[in-house]
Order: structure tokens, then sequence, then C-alpha cells
């Protein structure tokens, strides 16, 4: 359980990012799309507001942020060899908050 | 019974199929990151700080925190909202800046492992066991709540229900371990969002906007003028308020020792912030999860509050029109296929959140600190990983076993939640003492333990035989009816009782050499690790953040006094 062991982990997991913007963008799509070509029922149904569209626009606005984010703020390159990779004021990039 | 069966068709289904593909995939995803026990168990250590924190909180917001609050918020109003800004967040604020150095420059691998350290392997086995046999049958409770609503709502039978979701969670966490449960939280907080925010929308739209909703309220014979009002007849002596109870009951019993206890100690919680990659961002953890729960009131009172003036029948013993259908009730209503697909799948994101927090805390516990420190020791680390995967399996197998026998009686699940509500008190009192009181000593630790933990099963007896205050003898679900009160005292007395006790044996007996104390307790040196200059920046001071969400806490109170 060394620190670099403690460190490894980090470098081999992806992103998560992009399968939350990627989920999102999707499920936009579909709603926005559902939103269209539902019945007047369906507006009815939820309080004269056209739930599935304005829904559907945004999911897809947060899942594009989230995707934005990533491509801007990309997670750190894989650590150096002596496991200081994330120590560094370099290794900042992919620190968001 | 067939009265609240959504209309779900095959674009809601698709919705929901395609989520479980997803879950499964970052479970698959996060497998191949698993080199070490500690990968596995603690993410390695190296997740961000907005994961950990969003984790956190999704780890909490289960759908029986969601259902619940939502049943609370119909049935006491906007009393409810104490649950989240005077028990929630300043227990959160407190975790990160106060006990989380101890937590994490400890390097300890969960909370019964702290006991170890600050104490001795007695309070450690105590706690690692309670902890254990509370993980799983919490788990198997979810279950068995997650395949009610399922049945409910989509028709599946219970059996099948029970199965299905706990072949998901289980793979995804066998495989992925914590990081793919991590993941899978903070996807299934954004997902209630998207399930939960439409829903208020409409139903706020519906019932002309929040004046609407507020003058129907007031004017509704089930609500009236105290729905609206958090601390409104909570006098001493003097209650009126919806709750039953008086604002020493509110303050110290839930906003304290029940709050505390729970966010503090559970490793359910904690384990996110352990996982965490420095100090900065593990103290973080707790409190930027803090700012969305000042929040979350809006998507569960709010359609509490909505389905109390839709619903008239809302508030019966048993059916479709139990105070834990108030979501149901209104997604039903109001939501067109497309949106109802997302709000499906973010309640069974909800349950799964939930569960997958109580397996892989049990795990991790299990492994570590039974198995590795008394069972089998000085194995190589492999072997620990492989004993991981294996107590998942068995654990989640636990779990569906209690489902099953909670569907024999209706109200052990309530029973099951207060009992170890009660249970964290003491807890909580023995960590408090023995963090700032060097003096405290390894036999007070245990000896506490035991007093705080007799003191709350002797309180939750009598109330069963009947005692005036506590009332649990409906058959609800999640919520507490007339003993919400009871069990605040409840806690309250069980904390005193280890507080008591560990205070008296530790002025008996010897306390450890204070080297062996370092890093464990206030008044030693704590090893922050090497502090990045990116996390100097004012923004990501704990302090300054743990003091922004409680001010934002307090000041939501203001349109509620």
């Amino acid at each position: 359980m060394s620190e670099q062991d403690d460190r490894s982990a980090a470098a081999r997991l992806f992103d998560i990012r992009r399968i939350i913007g990627g989920l999102f963008v999707l499920y936009g799509v579909i709603l926005f799309v559902a939103g269209l070509v539902d019945g007047a029922d369906a507006k009815e149904q939820a309080a004269d507001i056209d739930i599935n569209v304005w829904t559907g626009l945004a999911m897809m606005a947060f899942g594009f942020f989230f995707l934005g984010w990533m491509w801007l703020r990309p997670l750190e390159a894989p650590e150096r060899e002596d496991g200081t990779g994330d120590d560094d004021d370099a290794g900042d990039a992919g620190r968001t908050t | 019974m067939d009265g609240l069966k959504l209309d779900m068709n095959w674009l809601d289904y698709s919705i929901l199929a395609i989520y479980f593909v997803v879950v499964l995939g970052i479970g698959f995803a996060a497998k191949r990151s698993i080199k070490t026990s500690l990968d596995f168990f603690l993410s390695g250590r190296s997740l961000p700080a907005w994961v950990t924190g969003l984790a956190f909180i999704a780890a909490n917001l289960g759908a029986i925190e969601i259902l619940g609050m939502a049943a609370n918020g119909a049935q006491f109003g906007i009393a409810t909202a104490h649950f989240y800004w005077i028990g929630a967040v300043p227990a959160m604020v407190f975790l990160g800046i106060v006990m989380m150095p101890f937590y994490y420059g400890s390097k300890v691998r969960s909370v019964p492992d702290y006991l170890r350290m600050r104490f001795d392997n007695r309070s450690h086995l105590f706690n690692a066991l309670t902890f254990a046999v509370a993980s799983v049958l919490i788990a198997g409770v979810n279950l068995y709540a997650l395949a009610i609503v399922i049945e409910l709502l989509l028709g599946w039978p219970l059996w099948v229900a029970i199965l299905v979701s706990a072949a998901i969670v289980l793979s995804y966490i066998t495989l992925g371990g914590l990081s793919s449960a991590i993941y899978n939280e903070v996807l299934q907080f954004f997902l209630i969002l998207a399930g939960l925010v439409p829903l208020v929308i409409v139903g706020l739209a519906a019932n002309g906007g929040w004046d609407g909703v507020m003058d129907k309220v007031k004017g509704n014979e089930n609500g009236g003028e105290g729905f609206l009002s958090a601390w409104g007849g909570t006098g001493v002596g003097d209650v009126t308020n919806p709750m039953g109870a008086n604002w020493i009951a509110i303050v110290l019993g839930l906003g304290f020792v029940l709050s505390f206890g729970y966010w503090t100690t559970n490793f359910a919680e904690v384990q996110r912030a352990l996982s965490a990659k420095n100090m900065s961002a593990a103290r973080r953890t707790p409190i930027i999860a803090a700012y969305p729960k000042v929040f979350i009131p809006a998507l569960t009172i709010i359609p509490g509050l909505i389905a109390l003036i839709e619903f008239p029948k809302l508030g019966a013993k048993s059916g479709d029109f139990q105070y834990n259908n108030a979501i149901p009730l209104l997604m039903d209503k109001y939501l067109p296929n497309g949106v109802l697909g997302i709000a499906v799948t973010a309640l069974l994101a909800a349950f799964m959140a939930g569960m997958a927090a109580n397996v892989s805390s049990f795990n991790t516990v299990f492994t570590y600190d039974i198995w590795q420190d008394y069972i089998k020791k000085d194995r190589p680390d492999e072997y620990y990983l492989r004993v991981g995967r294996v107590v998942t399996v068995v654990g989640v197998f636990i779990g569906i076993g209690t489902a099953f026998i909670a569907a024999g009686y209706s109200n052990i699940m309530l029973y099951i939640q207060a009992l170890f509500s009660i249970f964290n008190a003491p807890l909580f009192a023995t960590f408090i003492i023995g963090m700032f009181w060097k003096r405290m000593t390894s036999a007070a630790g245990i000896a506490g333990l035991i007093a705080g933990t007799v003191g709350a099963a002797f309180i939750f007896v009598t109330s069963e035989s009947g005692v005036d205050s506590f009332g649990f003898d409906e058959p609800l679900l999640f919520t507490f009816g007339s003993g919400l009160s009871a069990s605040f005292w409840g806690a309250v007395v069980a904390f005193v009782a280890d507080a008591v006790v560990s205070v008296v044996v530790t002025l008996m007996t010897v306390p450890k050499p204070e080297a062996e104390l370092k890093g464990l307790v206030y008044g030693s040196e704590v090893d922050y690790g090497e502090v990045n200059a990116g996390d100097k920046v004012w923004w990501r001071s704990p302090i300054l953040l743990g003091a922004g969400a409680l001010t934002l806490s307090a000041a939501f109170y203001i349109p509620f006094l």
C-alpha cells in the first residue's frame, strides 16, 4: 500500500464527465424529439407546459456543459515514474473545484 | 389495487434500459483501474472533490429519503426542512472542518479502524460488527422498499423487482468496487435532479405557482398555517406545530445528536470522503455536498405539499393514498411519457445509490476490519481484493434474504430505521469525546459504546410496549408518524448515557501514551499531507465554504419562520 499505489488508480480511472455528458445529451435528444411529436394530451397533462421539449433542451444543455468542461479541462496526464504527478502545480489543469 | 400503476410505454422503458446499460458499463470500465485492495475499497484515495462531494450527497439521497421526505412534507409541512437546514448541513460542515483532519490524516481505512487506533480492539470489533449487521439489514430494507415501489408503479412481481435491482447493483460493485459505486452515485445525483425538477415545475404551474401553493396549503383542512412555518408553535410546553416537537427537541435531538450521529460516523458517508485525493479534497467533500443539500427540500417538500393539496385522500393508513406515495401520485398525474421514463429511472437510480453505498461500505468493513484484522491476517493484498469481491456477493445475498423477511412484516422497516438512527447516537458521543479529549481511555471507549447502545435499545423496547409519546404502531413504511419527537429524545438519551459512562470510566482507568495518539486527537500533530498551491485559493478553503453553507441554510429559514 505504498504512496505510488495510492496514486495509481487516478491515472487509470476514466473521466466520468464523458459518461454523464454523453448520457444527458442522449436523453435530451430523446426527450426533445418525443416532445415535438407527442400530442396535445401530453401538454395538457403537464399543466400546459411542453415538458418533454423543455426538459430535453435542459438535459442537452447540461450534457454539453459537461462535455465542454471535460474538453477544456481534461484530466491530468498519467503520473510520472516517481509517482509525484499529482502534486505539482502543472498538474492543476484537471482539478476544477 | 391498480390505481397507481404508471402508464409506462416503450419510450419510458427504453430510457430505463439505457440507464441500466450505462451503469453496468461504468462498472466494467472501473474494473480496469483496480489493482490493489485500496483501489477496490477506497478508490485508491484518488478522487477529486467534486466527485466525492456529489457522491457524498447521492449516497444519502436514496429513494427512501426522497419518498420519505416528500411524505414528511405532506404530513408535517415546511417543518420537514429541519432535517436539512438544522440537521444535515451543520453536521456535514462540522465533519469537513473539524473531524476530517483526524479521519483522513490518520489514514484509517474505515470508521471502525479509527476506533481501533484511537482505543483498542474491543471498540473496534464492537463497532465493526454492529455496522456490518446494520448495513446488511438496511440494504435489505432498501431492496424491499424498492421492490414495493416497482411493484406498485410498474406492476412487476415483488421477487422479480428485488432480484433485478440486486443483480444490477451487485454487478457494478463487484466489478468496479468503490470507484464504480461513486461514479454511479454522481450520475444518479444528476438523474435525480432531472427526474424531480420537471415534476416540481409542473406541479407548481398547475397550482398557481409558489404563492398559489402556499395559499392552498393554508386553506387545506389537513394543512393550515402551521404547515408553512418551520419554527412556529415550538415553544416548550406550548407545542402546536405539526411535528409535535418543541425547539429543544428539534435543535438538540434532530439538529445535534441524530444528524451529527449519522453524518459524522456513518461509514457509508465517510467512506466517500476517505476516497478523496488529498486532505483539502477530503475536507471539502461533505461541505461541497452541503450546498445541494440546502436546496433539495425544494424537490421533496414541495411535491409533498402539492400532493397534500391535490389529493384529499392523502394520509390513508394503507393503499394508494399513503403519505409515501406522494411523489408517485404526482408522477402519475403530471408526467407524460418521456419525462415519466426519466422520473422512474431517477427513482430507481436513487434506490441503487442508497443500496450501493450500503454494500460498498459493508464490504470494506467486513474485509478489512473483521476478516483481515481478526480472521485471516497477513495475507498478500490480492487475497483481500478477492475476499472483497466475494464478500460483496455474499452481502447482497444476505440483503436479499433480509428483504424477503421484511416483506413478511409490514412494520419491520420502520423499526430498523428507527433502531439504527438511535444506535448512531452513542457512536457519535464516543467519537466526539474521543477526538477532543486526549485523556479518554480505551476502556471508556468500549464501556461508553455499550452503555449508549443498551440505553438506545432500552428506549426502543419501552416504546414498543406503548409508552405514551411513542407511536410506532402504525404500519407506515418511511415516516415516524407521531413518534418523531420521541426518536429525537431517544437519541439524546442514548448520547448522554454514552457520554456519562465514557467520562466516568476514563477517570477510573489509564489512557494510552500520547505518542500513540498522534493524528487521532485534537492537540496532537495532524498529517495534512502535501498542500497544493492550487488548493490554497480562498474558494477552496473548507472554513469559508463551510461558513457559506451554514449561512445559506440559515437564510433559507427566514421566509418560513
